[in-house]
């Protein structure tokens, strides 16, 4: 049940991304996967070669992360806008296929292997007692990060000004550039910041799952499950039902283990037959 | 475009390049088992046929499925079941493509009332609740090992044992799912389903229902998908959880893009491609995923139309 929130608790960052992306961007982003992946691998690479620990790497992963979504989105991407979303998503699959190889190779080149362990930092090995249950330390705090986390996306998008630009510049560009706006560097923003929350996620995964090139690769589809049960681009949809599905995973296992990780496609495909849309998403014509 | 008049007979040129693309691919893939080894050559009429199977789908009526490793994996699964449980191969084939179709009546149902990427989203959806069933369902797949060692009894004095004769089995089969495809495109119900694709509403207004046409391609679709994973399982006598993996699913869109889509060849000479490109790769100890990466990558940026698509348009512009 608490394991369930931890892994509910990447489920939310990883679709808090792939929503943000996708609500803004109309990308779907095959290549979230990846990201979250190379957040892991940055933090494990940085440990080795700058012998930076755990705090450093929280803020220099992702940010390394975001930096390859700049790249990824101005020199790839964005030639394919105007195109059906269909080829942003082949386009990601290819170049998840190329990272997983890519990091693979080095792994095994450079540091000779092809999984690592990572440590937590320090204060937050050990465990925690809540009065109901002993809980790993590292792991509730992986929780309330990424509580946190959604939460303050979700307050930038839906009440800031920042926020409010960044809707009009994806809804109508042609009008948000006439009042001075530079919509393309906005969109570039976008992406390198839900590529960062993957990163993010990444780096946070590292200690409990280890670095390993394919650890997105499973990820990822439960994800793009929990984004469609929520419903498409609707940042609240992803996050409730990222926390929703994991305890839901978690519960499931418990009462039946084998069940666990199809729960989440059998009630996609319930929520499917009751609201196409999804549980927060709009109908598709009313966008 | 226009019919040439030569000596008062009225030729429509589409039809003379179709029959000379015909006839190119019919001599290559009689002649293939003698050029490369049997086996590679039996992976090119299985991939080239599910590849065909998708662009039914995907050229045809605008639907990007991203779970068709369901129907592949389903029926490879299935074929290599009833040949472990003694049935023979015509039946063993014939099970494994009704499976698939089977499967795809409640997968089309519940998908074709979406449409773009979320059609994708929810196909990759139920392609992954098939391959964790594959991976959990032990007795009907053996979980993590797969299905080997299965029978292929002899039929009609055919000895299956011999690669070459499986191949040209296979290349009856997959004449027989061509044709199919072939004669769906062509017939009043492809030139419909092309409209739906193009414009719905359009459709919709001359009597058409689109909902109907997406479910019946669906279906044509997984069959044929179906049929060319029963020729897989026949051809190598090994199944294993790869068949359902989502990597399948994306690897047959591969194929397709890079042969090009909506031209029914493309997708088997792209499938010829990709096979070929991997084993040479292999064989040099080269990495496989980051060279198969590129290329699909630059598919998607600079040739969406594919190989075959390049050289029509280029025969045309002549």
């Amino acid at each position: 049940m608490f394991n369930g929130l931890v892994n509910g608790a990447f489920y939310a960052l990883l679709s808090l991304g792939l929503a943000v992306i996708f609500g803004m961007l109309r990308i779907v982003n095959f290549m979230h996967g990846a990201l979250y992946m190379l957040g892991a691998f940055a933090a494990f690479a940085l440990g080795q070669l700058l012998g930076l620990g755990f705090w450093p790497s929280l803020i220099l992963a992702p940010l390394l992360v975001g930096l390859l979504g700049v790249v990824l989105e101005r020199g790839l991407l964005s030639r394919l806008y105007g195109l059906e979303p269909s080829y942003n998503l082949l386009l990601t699959f290819g170049l998840t296929l190329l990272t997983q190889d890519l990091v693979k190779q080095v792994m095994l080149s450079r540091f000779a292997v092809s999984s690592a362990p990572y440590s937590p930092p320090e204060v937050l090995s050990g465990v925690v007692n809540l009065g109901f249950v002993v809980f790993p330390k590292y792991r509730l705090f992986v929780i309330a990060l990424s509580l946190v986390v959604c939460l303050v996306t979700w307050f930038v998008i839906e009440k800031t000004r920042v926020g409010a630009i960044i809707r009009a510049s994806t809804e109508n560009p042609v009008v948000t550039r006439a009042f001075g706006i530079n919509v393309s560097g906005w969109v570039t923003g976008v992406f390198a910041v839900g590529a960062a929350l993957a990163g993010l996620a990444g780096v946070l995964a590292a200690p409990i799952y280890s670095v390993e090139p394919y650890m997105g690769a499973e990820l990822i589809i439960t994800t793009f499950a929990v984004v469609v049960i929520g419903g498409m681009g609707s940042i609240m949809g992803s996050v409730v039902t990222g926390f929703a599905v994991g305890v839901l995973a978690a519960v499931g296992a418990a009462v039946y283990p084998p069940i666990a990780n199809t729960l989440v496609f059998i009630l996609m495909a319930l929520v499917l037959l009751v609201r196409p849309s999804g549980l927060f998403g709009l109908p598709e014509g009313a966008r | 475009m226009s019919a040439v008049t030569k000596l008062g007979v009225t030729r429509d040129p589409a039809r003379v390049t179709r029959a000379a693309w015909l006839i190119g691919l019919g001599i290559i893939l009689l002649a293939l088992p003698h050029l490369i080894y049997p086996v590679l050559a039996l992976d090119i009429l299985a991939w080239g046929l599910f590849a065909v199977a998708f662009d039914l789908l995907f050229g045809f009526s605008g639907l990007l499925s991203f779970g068709h490793a369901a129907f592949w994996g389903t029926s490879a699964y299935l074929t290599a079941y009833l040949l472990g449980h003694g049935q023979s191969v015509p039946v063993a084939i014939a099970g494994g493509t009704l499976s698939a179709l089977a499967l795809a009546v409640p997968v089309a149902y519940l998908s074709v009332r979406s449409s773009g990427i979320y059609f994708s989203m929810i196909t990759l959806a139920f392609a992954q609740m098939v391959s964790f069933l594959a991976l959990q369902w032990t007795d009907l797949t053996g979980g993590e090992n797969g299905l080997q060692g299965f029978a292929r009894p002899s039929f009609l004095g055919l000895d299956f044992s011999d690669a070459q004769v499986r191949y040209y089995v296979c290349l009856a089969l997959f004449t027989l799912g061509f044709g199919v495809a072939y004669r769906a495109v062509r017939s009043p119900f492809g030139q419909a389903q092309q409209a739906v694709r193009d414009s719905e509403q359009r459709a919709q207004s001359v009597g058409y229902n689109p909902a109907r046409f997406k479910f019946t391609a669906f279906l044509l679709s997984a069959g044929l998908a179906g049929l060319a994973g029963a020729m897989y399982t026949f051809g190598h006598g090994v199944v294993s959880l790869e068949v359902v993996n989502w990597r399948t699913s994306g690897e047959v869109v591969m194929m397709t893009l890079l042969g090009g889509t909506t031209t029914l060849f493309g997708p088997v000479i792209g499938a010829g491609i990709v096979l070929l490109l991997r084993d040479v790769l292999t064989t040099a100890n080269l990495p496989v995923g980051i060279v198969t990466g590129v290329v699909f990558v630059l598919v998607v940026l600079f040739f969406r139309r594919g190989v075959v698509g390049t050289l029509q348009h280029w025969l045309r512009r002549r």
